[in-house]
């Protein structure tokens, strides 16, 4: 079906199950360890051998000599692969370099062989037995002084041109009589999932069989099949549960590749995953930022200029990080510049994590907005009410927004947080030696929506099946499928089946950029409905007054169960939902507030977070537990962000240093407090006929500025460079 | 516990399980030609008490419990998420303590009793602390889950046995079932989709139903 007009009243309205915080329908596999993983699928494959990765121990250059004689007669070892017997790869458009090097060399740790043996043990030792000596030439690693040469990225079909320019930025910024102009730097981050990449890949003849771990089934399909210059119709991909993604899922990685060209060396499965060393360097992560924000206004605090200039680096000149995003819709002000700059680097390849641009771009412009503030001497809640703007600031009241509650957020947030009893100037509040302090920030991230298919059967007894190529990757797509289903047939939940992540079954949006769940939902929705015409017209009754409830259907005083109406061979349908030019015509953006207590020890320099709450309002919300875990969870990664996560890079070779969990911090359990989530109820008609929007990467938009700026207001001093480490606080504390 | 081999053998073996590993990975210089071919890695017999069951494998002497739980016994339940004790993943109970499996070698658990979480609950039979997980939505990806549910089980156990930690106060007296000694104690296993605050919900409910 194609959605081009708002929705109107349909069964989803009903709320007999969707709207409801159910329990996951694939809890149960979760928690008892029944749920099977890419790497675990002993069934699938059950005499796999074992692939050892090795990469590159160079950034950039040339390998000048590959033995891999000692490597092959180590107990156990199979084969090896190398680009020698690789065959002709291919680099497929979704990625910045090779998944296979050789001879030359493009990233640090980028694979240059993996070893098959007997055992994961024999494929290790094997590893070890390499001999590969390398020539090392030099690379660009240090993105502050390759920012000079930094140049215009491509536009690109989901976040426009570079560049925007609205009204007369200088000449706004030079009139303002209050102004703010900073600069402020992001590290390169670490998705860091649990589950490292991993993938068992077997071949039938000549088709492709990979189990894996991938947020876009289809996608993987298309990847593999550039890669190998294989047809896509042989190959297969299987999916089910995944271990974390938060966008280094979304494109395929050497364990697919490397697996697929094992099992063909050594004729059998081959199972291969990283090690969780190798996932920083060999994989993604998200690009580091520069980011200057200028900011002028009126005395009475109406923004009257912004300028966001972002720059990244990537390899192969690949993707820019558009950091700039949310300041081009975020508040009010007549002149405005939004600028993105690339520079190319030589380090891994930089790609999406978990809200790309926003979750970075907030670090920089909401503390923009907090230095504002106490330029103005206004309270920073009041400065964002009173910059607030119901349509695209770029293109005029012609385009408002589907649906935006940014200041009800902000206000009940203040309202719950006991904001009020915050004091304004910094450095006031002292218990013991901490140091505490409050901070706001606003939160806004893009809601896209994504063609979406699915099939939904019925059998006999009345029980649905959803088919979709959807994944789970922890946002609860299991769940809410099933509960969509079940509202649209008029079922109970446990009445309905949900299988996902299968390249025969129909393509779905996938996972990523906080589109899944409402899109995916739309495709059940419309198949849904195409299987309620199915079902009317089978008893031959008019759809129109049929009414689907209890697991039965009515019509002029008939009713008849579903299964008997299905009958014995069942009935099944299929649709996709297209969102036409929906997102042209409005602006669909998710928004929440964040509110932060902390102390700050006044020797130590650590930070520690006490209070938690965000207040988001993100549509029609389809399952209240699950999505208040992507929201919660969310703030927890940007939390982290703001306190401890950064890649350390080495200029010298062009690789992260602290590639592993006990040198890359992320938050543990003594990091994390109480969290407090809060969703408005809204309904977005606009959106989708879920009337949904995305919640999954709204959580860590501004989360991270709200802590900067409570450290500013607990310490009075003001940090620009993340993560906010003791070290970088240490030295401008107040003297003890 | 009697060694079936000798402390020499394990030196030589855990040495080559990581310094030549690591080696291979840094060096791009030519290495020197001493990868001379060496006898095949030694294979021992062991006896695990698994989930209440006797099981015995012939396992090479380099391979983790946590490998042998996942890639012999086919209990893969626990997961592999670093392989190094920095994530938790792989938590399981041995003889009652929760321990990193990846931590340590199969064949050093002669006779031990080892509960995975399989051995916890079913999905027909949930333990306690899983049905907890479920309610409070302790969980997104599910892949730190079972490490996080073993970790809490031996948590609360050590808390019953007064055993302190970094946070407890009075290390004479009983200690309370805080949120901060929760924090504290289940700090080891990471969850990155950040279910913390769900998590600390599930456990102390499990403790009060206990206390």
């Amino acid at each position: 079906m194609k959605f081009t007009a708002p929705a109107e009243h349909n069964p989803i309205d009903q709320l007999k199950v969707v709207g409801h915080p159910h329990d996951r329908i694939d809890g149960r596999a979760k928690v008892t360890g029944t749920a099977a993983y890419a790497y675990e699928r002993h069934q699938v494959a059950p005499q796999a051998a074992y692939g050892y990765m090795l990469g590159s121990a160079i950034a950039v250059g040339k390998i000048t000599r590959l033995d891999t004689s000692q490597a092959e007669k180590a107990p156990g070892v199979l084969g090896v692969v190398t680009y020698k017997n690789a065959g002709r790869l291919k680099k497929s458009k979704s990625h910045a370099s090779r998944l296979l090097a050789g001879p030359n060399v493009e990233h640090f740790d980028q694979a240059v062989a993996l070893v098959v043996a007997e055992t994961f043990e024999q494929a290790r030792e094997g590893a070890k037995r390499l001999h590969i000596e390398y020539t090392s030439w030099p690379g660009r690693f240090d993105l502050a002084a390759e920012k000079v040469r930094a140049v215009p990225p491509k536009s690109n079909p989901m976040s426009g041109p570079p560049d925007t320019r609205v009204g007369d930025f200088e000449s706004g910024f030079a009139q303002s009589p209050v102004q703010v102009d900073s600069t402020y730097t992001t590290p390169d981050q670490s998705h860091m999932m649990m589950e490292p990449h991993a993938s068992i890949a077997a071949w039938h003849g000549d088709q492709l069989l990979v189990w894996t771990s991938n947020q876009m089934i289809a996608w993987a399909v298309r990847d593999l099949s550039e890669t190998l210059s294989i047809s896509p119709q042989k190959i297969h991909v299987s999916s089910p549960f995944i271990g974390g993604g938060f966008g280094g899922k979304l494109w395929i990685r050497a364990d697919a590749v490397l697996a697929a060209l094992g099992a063909r060396l050594v004729k059998r499965p081959v199972k291969v995953a990283l090690a969780r060393h190798q996932i920083p360097n060999n994989t993604t992560h998200r690009p580091a930022t520069i980011q200057r924000v200028r900011l002028g206004a009126s005395k009475d605090g109406h923004i009257q200029a912004i300028a966001h200039d972002t720059t990244s680096g990537n390899l192969n000149g690949f993707r820019e990080e558009r950091a700039g995003s949310q300041s081009r819709l975020l508040y009010a002000g007549p002149n405005r510049l939004i600028t993105h700059r690339l520079a190319t680097l030589d380090l891994p390849e930089g790609n999406a994590m978990r809200a790309p641009g926003e979750a970075v771009g907030h670090l920089a412009s909401e503390v923009a907005l907090d230095e504002l503030a106490v330029q103005l001497k206004m309270d920073p809640v009041e400065l964002r009410l009173l910059n607030d703007i119901q349509f695209d600031p770029e293109k005029g009241p012609q385009r408002p927004f589907s649906s935006r509650k940014l200041k009800e957020c902000l206000s009940e947030g203040a309202r719950r947080f006991g904001w009020e009893r915050r004091h304004p100037q910094p450095g006031q509040v002292r218990e013991g030696n901490w140091l505490i302090g409050h901070g706001v920030a606003s939160a806004l991230r893009n809601s896209p929506t994504l063609e979406s298919a699915a099939r939904v059967r019925i059998n006999s007894s009345g029980q649905l099946t959803v088919e979709t190529d959807m994944t789970d990757i922890g946002t609860g797509s299991y769940t809410i499928l099933a509960q969509t289903a079940a509202e649209m047939l008029g079922v109970p939940l446990h009445h309905v089946t949900v299988k996902l992540a299968e390249s025969h079954f129909p393509v779905s949006c996938g996972s990523g950029g906080q589109f899944g769940g409402n899109s995916s939902c739309s495709g059940v929705y419309a198949a849904c409905l195409r299987l309620r015409n199915a079902l009317a017209h089978k008893a031959g009754w008019d759809v129109e007054t049929t009414t689907f409830s209890d697991g039965h259907m009515s019509s002029a005083g008939q009713t008849r169960s579903l299964g008997e109406v299905a009958g014995p061979k069942g009935l099944s349908a299929q649709d996709k939902i297209e969102f036409g030019d929906s997102q042209k015509k409005w602006v669909q953006a998710s928004f929440g507030a964040h509110f932060v207590e902390l102390g700050v020890h006044r020797i130590s320099g650590e930070t520690r977070v006490r209070r938690l709450l965000g207040v988001f309002a993100c549509g029609r919300i389809l399952n209240p537990k699950t999505a208040r875990s992507q929201l919660l969870g969310a703030m927890a990664m940007g939390l982290g962000a703001a306190l401890m996560e950064g890649l350390a890079v080495d200029t010298r070779y062009g690789n992260f240093v602290n590639h592993d969990l006990a040198e890359y911090h992320v938050p543990v359990h003594a990091d994390i407090p109480h969290t407090e989530v809060v969703i408005l109820e809204e309904l977005d008609d606009k959106s989708s006929p879920l009337k949904a929007k995305g919640v999954g990467e709204l959580g860590i938009c501004g989360l991270g500025a709200a802590i900067a700026n409570a450290i500013y207001n607990a310490t009075g001093v003001r940090l620009r460079d993340y993560p906010f480490t003791p070290d970088r606080l240490l030295s401008q504390l107040p003297p003890v | 516990m009697q060694s079936p081999w000798s402390r020499r053998e394990f030196m030589a073996t855990s040495a080559g399980l990581t310094g030549g590993l690591v080696a291979s990975q840094l060096v791009s210089a030519p290495s020197p030609a001493e990868a001379v071919a060496q006898p095949t890695p030694a294979h021992y017999p062991v006896t695990l008490n698994l989930n209440g069951q006797t099981q015995t494998l012939e396992l090479d002497a380099r391979t983790s419990l946590l490998d042998a739980l996942r890639e012999h016994v086919h209990l893969t339940g626990t997961k592999k998420g670093c392989d190094h004790g920095q994530c938790g993943a792989c938590t399981v109970l041995v003889n009652g303590r929760r321990i990193n499996s990846c931590l340590t070698l199969a064949v050093m658990h002669q006779g031990d009793q080892i509960t995975t979480i399989e051995g916890l609950g079913t999905p027909d039979n949930l333990h306690p602390m899983q049905k907890a997980f479920i309610r409070h939505d302790g969980f997104q990806c599910g892949y730190c889950t079972p490490g996080q549910i073993c970790s809490a089980v031996g948590a609360l156990s050590e808390l019953e046995k007064g055993i302190p930690s970094h946070v407890t106060a009075d290390l004479t007296g009983p200690i309370p079932v805080s949120q901060a000694e929760l924090r504290e104690r289940l700090s080891g296993n990471i969850c990155r989709c950040g279910a913390y605050s769900n998590i600390i919900e599930a456990v102390t409910e499990v403790a009060g139903e206990n206390g």
